[in-house]
């Protein structure tokens, strides 16, 4: 498990971790991530792969919707990496 | 409950992602950040607490339709954490109807409580209101530190709140506001944390405004005990690893840099007292001249965006030198305005705490006669605290605020 990227397999189902909230802010035109007495506020990108990541799709569904929804191909290296850091950050979780 | 003054980290999550930085352009962002101070009763007394010293003096509490259009007001603005303090907010019997509210309106909503009043049914009550998150703080001072490390009964009332808070599936953040008298205790403090099952820990020095400045010279601590501190919180953090998260809020006053209090007064926060009146930081009312508006005579929009008072530290044009031509001016935004006010008697000068400010002798100062004191024969019992001179939060003093140094 040294290399969490490397270690993403396509079919895990990541969801938002426990005790987190996403949710989508008119104001700041963003999704914004809430945990107790913070926030992050997602880019474009990575607003669309979190909120995507429901415990039920696995990565490769979130690979194939993103690359239907924004007619792109090859993004799998870039979600596999987000979502590794999101993980990293405990925004993410998965569970086995 | 107070806790000390707020923390850093609270909209400044480390690594925001990418796209995440907030730009310090001259528009103004929305109030992300809403604290309501619901109301100023407290079953404690604590000698740290930031509220004013006077308010016992300050107008009737804001009823629950008030509190309930300022949420609206708010919320349509943009603001999104909403912290619920006080005072302890328990002591609202409406606390529920407001959770319920705010839940609605889409606020993550943080309570921040001494955990006294906390029952089954309220618990309860609150998880299906959509309260996000409650801070348990641990007030400690005295006699209550001296209950909680030696497990009698405030610490056997904590403990059932925190039990309550884990089966309920919340976050088990616990809040600790550190001095001179209990700052030796970090490693017990923290290997109760670990007991309780706290999962977030924050150890935030006491910061001085309201109480606390009036008991500063009694609270500050050392640079030793400071520096133990840090390294038993070192030693734990390597013990336990990932499982509990420690935030350890260094004292201002050993800083060489000020914080950026508040992000910079009018960026992000703001606050609402028990009585209305809307302040961009806690202690706000410490300033003089500042002519703080009231939610009873005008909607939240118009406060945030047009009062003179949200609108007199934006920007950097109010700056004094060195902070007007400091290059660390966008990183810092000349530090806390209170503490400039009540250490140089000017809000518009650099927070002494810089060391380029010219008033930077005056928090050494302070550190040093800690030192003294520190050395002076040990009173660290807390039965003889009040013997030492330390002024205990309540309603029946009402006691301005003393500056320490007139100078213009």
């Amino acid at each position: 498990m040294s290399d969490p990227a490397g270690e993403m397999a396509l079919d895990a189902r990541p969801a938002i971790a426990h005790g987190m909230r996403l949710q989508w802010e008119p104001a700041q035109d963003a999704h914004v991530l809430l945990y107790p007495e913070g926030m992050v506020k997602l880019n474009g990108p990575a607003g669309q792969i979190m909120s995507r990541c429901d415990g039920v799709r696995t990565i490769a569904d979130i690979v194939a919707d993103l690359e239907r929804t924004y007619k792109q191909s090859g993004l799998t290296a870039d979600v596999v990496a987000f979502v590794a850091l999101a993980m990293q950050r405990r925004w993410l979780e998965a569970p086995p | 409950m107070n806790t000390s003054a707020p923390v850093g980290h609270a909209l400044d999550a480390p690594g925001v992602a990418p796209g995440g930085t907030r730009s310090r352009s001259h528009t103004v962002g929305p109030p992300l950040w809403l604290l309501l101070e619901l109301t100023y009763r407290c079953p404690l007394h604590c000698v740290f607490c930031y509220n004013p010293t006077d308010f016992a003096n300050t107008g009737p509490e804001l009823s629950t339709a008030d509190w309930i259009r300022v949420l609206r007001e708010a919320r349509a603005l943009g603001a999104v954490q909403l912290g619920l303090s006080g005072g302890e907010p328990l002591a609202r019997d409406d606390l529920e109807e407001i959770v319920a509210e705010a839940h609605t309106l889409g606020f993550y909503i943080n309570l921040i409580t001494s955990g006294i009043g906390m029952t089954e049914a309220r618990i309860k009550a609150l998880k299906a209101a959509g309260l996000d998150h409650i801070q348990l703080s641990f007030q400690d001072s005295t006699r209550e530190m001296n209950d909680f490390l030696s497990s009698t009964r405030t610490f056997e009332l904590k403990a059932k709140v925190a039990e309550l808070i884990r089966t309920h599936d919340y976050p088990m953040v616990l809040n600790v506001v550190l001095h001179r008298l209990n700052i030796d205790h970090v490693g017990e403090i923290l290997a109760m944390a670990e007991a309780l099952g706290a999962q977030y820990v924050e150890l935030a020095n006491t910061q001085y405004y309201g109480w606390a400045w009036l008991n500063r010279e009694q609270l500050l601590p050392t640079r030793a005990q400071l520096e133990r501190a840090e390294a038993a919180t070192r030693a734990f953090r390597e013990r336990v690893g990932a499982k509990m998260q420690i935030y350890f809020v260094v004292p201002d006053y050993f800083e060489t840099r000020p914080k950026a209090c508040m992000s910079g007064l009018g960026s992000v926060f703001l606050a609402v007292a028990p009585d209305g009146t809307a302040l961009p930081c806690h202690a706000a009312r410490t300033l003089p001249g500042l002519e703080l508006p009231n939610v009873r005579g005008a909607d939240v929009r118009a406060i945030w965006y047009d009062s003179p008072a949200f609108n007199r530290f934006r920007g950097d044009a109010w700056m004094k030198e060195p902070c007007r031509s400091c290059p660390e001016k966008v990183k810092d935004f000349g530090g806390c305005r209170c503490q400039a006010y009540l250490l140089t008697g000017d809000a518009d000068n650099a927070d002494p705490v810089c060391d380029l400010s010219p008033h930077h002798h005056l928090v050494t100062a302070a550190v040093a006669r800690a030192e003294r004191a520190a050395a002076a024969p040990a009173v660290a019992a807390p039965q003889s605290a009040r013997a030492q001179g330390l002024t205990f939060r309540d309603h029946r003093v009402s006691i301005p605020v003393v500056i320490e140094e007139k100078r213009t």
